[in-house]
């Protein structure tokens, strides 16, 4: 189970309206390389990971969320109160029609989130390889929003996001390190 | 440990490229990618608000990230 704090895993702070970066920060909502996809991945991989590694893929799946709610309050606030023609000069008229100013799991391009993002192959190496792919995808997909936007704030927060993924890449590259070692063998090779 | 982490390089212009051509290309190679096992005791930040702002408690991890157009 889990215990929920009634905060923030970092501030989030928008310093204008902009529905167009919403457009784009959506990505990590419900994109492959997104937050859901990342959080979704890693709970449901540490069933059958060696235990060793369960707890890191536990951890590191549980703060995937917080990030994600990051993103939803950024994508909330950056279109909070837009008007459906500023809406659709985001080109987000599509997305007010069928949600008017909900969120949804979609990618950037409006397509549905779906659990083909992401794979449990059973085999701790595979999953492993795929975690860090998608830590290292999550990475690059946060500069190019980084790139894009030229709010501040939000700016902020992305690159905070961004060095997440560098130290979970990390934790995941020693999850493969633990999982090598010949442990219980006595080593005459 | 020396390392960058940014890696750039000067590809290919074609005389017919349509495009306004970048001369040189960039890309990140974090600080992860160097460290392999994370020693034991490696120096962190002195405090605990520093490391938030940073997200990561060590400074070997942090990679401020500048706009590639801000790059090149």
């Amino acid at each position: 189970m889990w215990y929920y704090e009634k905060k923030l895993q970092y501030p989030v702070k928008v310093s204008q309206c902009n529905p167009m970066l919403a457009k784009y920060l959506i990505e990590q909502y419900g994109g492959a390389d997104g937050e859901l996809s990342a959080a979704l991945r890693y709970l449901n991989q540490r069933y059958t990971i060696p235990d060793k590694v369960v707890g890191l893929l536990n951890d590191i799946g549980t703060e995937e969320f917080a990030h994600l709610e990051m993103i939803a309050t950024m994508v909330y606030k950056l279109t909070k109160d837009a008007t459906p023609e500023q809406l659709e000069a985001a080109g987000l008229g599509a997305h007010f029609v069928n949600h008017d100013h909900a969120l949804f799991y979609h990618n950037a391009a409006g397509s549905p989130w779906t659990a083909t993002y992401i794979q449990a192959k059973g085999d701790p190496i595979a999953d492993l390889y795929e975690d860090i792919a998608a830590e290292e995808k999550a990475r690059a997909t946060y500069q190019w929003i980084i790139d894009l936007s030229d709010d501040p704030f939000i700016n902020d927060s992305l690159k905070f996001l961004r060095e997440r993924e560098i130290v979970h890449s990390q934790r995941f590259h020693e999850a493969v390190e633990i999982l090598k070692e010949e442990r219980d063998r006595k080593k005459i090779f | 440990m020396n390392f960058t982490l940014v890696k750039c390089y000067t590809p290919y212009i074609s005389p017919l490229d349509p495009c306004k051509p970048i001369l040189k290309k960039c890309y990140s190679t974090p600080p992860n990618l160097y460290l392999n096992f994370q020693p034991t005791n490696l120096e962190q930040y002195p405090t605990a608000r520093e490391a938030l702002f940073r997200g990561t408690l060590w400074p070997f991890l942090y990679d401020p990230y500048y706009l590639k157009r801000e790059e090149a």
